[in-house]
């Protein structure tokens, strides 16, 4: 096949990702958007085996290896429970970044091959390229591979930091530039290698100071950064595919780490720059004293809920821990059939990663016409006889509007106060992510149901 | 004077930003989850380089160092792939409407 040729068929790939985007603008024509990407990533597949020609015994062994992470991957697709889907996603990038990192390895050794020049001898503007590509990727692995075991809870997800963390990763970063610009100049594996093995490191050191409740932006940031490292070796190889790809997915990711973001009211460096609530420990012990709450159980929540004419359910990530979305979904069954109106409030940040409420109550059968976005239904909280919160806790703190001096001051929160009765399904009256205290809890009109998220659930079924 | 080929790609890299920027906009919050897994499978067309390199140089010697990068990135690639078109695939399938009673 002509390089012309090829480099059309390409192009209708590009086309057909960016289609399988834009079918992402409503679940019902998501599916088809979803073949359509499909179908595009089968053109670029196939076009690169023509295009090459090349059907040797070498063709035989791309299959096997084809066949064997598709298997792979096939497997994983059908086995991973929906709760685990951050880190999935995590691991995902993971390999993307490491595949970018072996793509441009090659290409180093073999220019040639790429019609990039010889060995000793690469163009400049390639060398550069693939170095860029090799290191965003280098970082995405080493990055995403922390966001994993944070997420999976190998590893802690309290924030790690230590002293002189960002003098540290500013000299790393600007050590990699140095480095590649000796690279350009002389052309030396050796430092090829040194380069990629410092981004290993400074991916690892940028994502173990965040803590689990920002793994939001984490995890869309790497994802943006998985595709900047696709379109960087995109550039290399001159394929308008991949450079197409990588551009949809670094701007996608780079938005989604925007919306996260702005659902927290921080800005992108403060949370890349390490931990929340670690530099106001003081202060929230400090106001730990000892308040009176009204503690309830499964009776007294199934008593309000069942005359309730409306309630609103504030799912955060306790309800994931916990595995309660289809108890929950059972819950509000039996209260539709007692004619209470029942809608779903969702925050921006709530869960792992961005969406990852809707697909739990997507998996449980809620429809998503039931389920709100924050903009959507916070004016319909003044109205409602109970806001049922079920894992979710900084999301609702009214602090945030209150207290100028709180870490959360000015994040947009669900308005769960403004409701007639709050029913707060909790462990225990420890605080959030952030450290602070909630204010709901010591509410005269809130009710405190200390125990797991799908022990109360059911229970609460059981007495209605 | 010639333009250099790098700027066409330039051309495309920029357009597809601001394109990526309002299709991204458009998206539903609520499949924000399927939107990170597919665009996981589609960055893995990073799979074409990853061919290229494995099947270069001559056919006796398929397993010079270069090559076997190649065959790495071909599993790595090809297990986001099924899996990332798979995952999402199985999302979309749940998001389902009110049934009208």
């Amino acid at each position: 096949m002509s390089p012309n040729l090829s480099a059309i068929f390409y192009l209708i790939s590009g086309v057909l990702f960016i289609l399988a985007l834009r079918g992402l603008s409503s679940p019902e024509t998501s599916r088809q958007g979803n073949y359509l990407g499909m179908i595009g990533m089968i053109i670029a597949i196939l076009v690169t085996f023509l295009s090459i020609g090349n059907f040797s015994t070498g063709l035989i062994y791309v299959l096997v290896f084809l066949l064997v992470g598709g298997s792979i991957g096939t497997f994983i697709a059908f086995k991973i429970p929906m709760t685990a889907m951050p880190e999935l996603v995590a691991g995902f990038h993971s390999l993307v970044g490491l595949a970018a990192v072996f793509v441009a390895i090659s290409a180093f050794m073999k220019p040639e091959v790429f019609n990039l020049g010889t060995v000793g001898n690469i163009k400049l503007a390639s060398l550069i390229e693939m170095s860029i590509g090799a290191v965003v990727g280098a970082i995405t692995f080493s990055g995403s591979v922390i966001a994993f075991l944070k997420l999976q809870g190998i590893m802690s997800g309290s924030p790690l930091t230590f002293k002189g963390q960002h003098i540290i990763n500013l000299i790393i970063g600007l050590s990699i530039i140095v480095l590649i610009y000796f690279l350009c100049k002389t052309q030396s594996e050796n430092l090829f290698w040194t380069v990629i093995g410092i981004s290993f490191l400074i991916g690892f050191l940028l994502i173990i100071p965040i803590g689990g409740a920002d793994m939001p932006v984490v995890i869309s940031m790497l994802n943006s950064y998985s595709g900047w490292a696709a379109a960087a070796i995109g550039f290399t190889l001159e394929n308008s595919a991949l450079i197409i790809t990588g551009a949809l997915v670094g701007s996608s990711g780079a938005i989604l780490s925007y919306i996260m973001c702005k659902g927290m009211n921080r800005s992108f460096f403060n949370v890349i720059l390490g931990g929340w609530g670690t530099t106001d420990q003081a202060s929230s012990i400090l106001a730990k004293e000892q308040k009176p709450v009204k503690n309830g159980n499964a009776d007294d929540a199934a008593f309000l809920m069942k005359n309730a004419s409306s309630v609103i359910i504030v799912p955060g990530y306790g309800m994931a821990v916990a595995q309660a979305q289809h108890a929950l979904r059972e819950m509000v069954d039996t209260l539709k059939k007692n004619d209470v109106k029942v809608s779903y409030a969702i925050h921006p940040v709530a869960g792992r990663m961005p969406g990852h409420m809707n697909v739990l109550l997507a998996e449980a059968n809620v429809p998503y016409d039931e389920v709100f976005e924050l903009e959507e239904i916070n004016n319909d909280f003044a109205n409602c006889d109970v806001a049922y919160v079920i894992g979710a806790n900084d999301v609702t703190n009214p602090v945030a509007k209150s207290d100028p001096q709180s870490p959360i001051y000015g994040m947009p929160i669900l308005d769960v106060e403004k409701a007639k009765s709050v029913l707060f399904v909790k462990r225990s009256l420890s605080p959030g992510y952030a450290g602070i205290d909630n204010d709901l809890f010591y509410r005269e009109n809130t009710l405190m149901l200390f125990s797991d998220a799908k022990k109360m659930t059911e229970d609460i079924i059981k007495s209605l | 004077m010639e333009i250099d080929p790098f700027i066409f790609r330039l051309t495309i890299f920029i357009l597809s930003i601001s394109v990526g920027y309002y299709v991204v906009w458009s998206v539903t919050p609520s499949l924000h989850t399927p939107l990170m897994s597919v665009t996981n499978a589609i960055s893995s067309v990073i799979i074409v380089g990853a061919i290229i390199a494995s099947l270069s140089g001559v056919s006796e010697n398929i397993f010079e160092v270069s090559n076997i990068f190649g065959f790495l990135a071909i599993v790595l690639a090809a297990v986001n792939i099924f899996g990332g078109f798979l995952v999402t695939q199985r999302m979309l399938k749940m998001y389902k409407k009110k049934k009208k009673k």
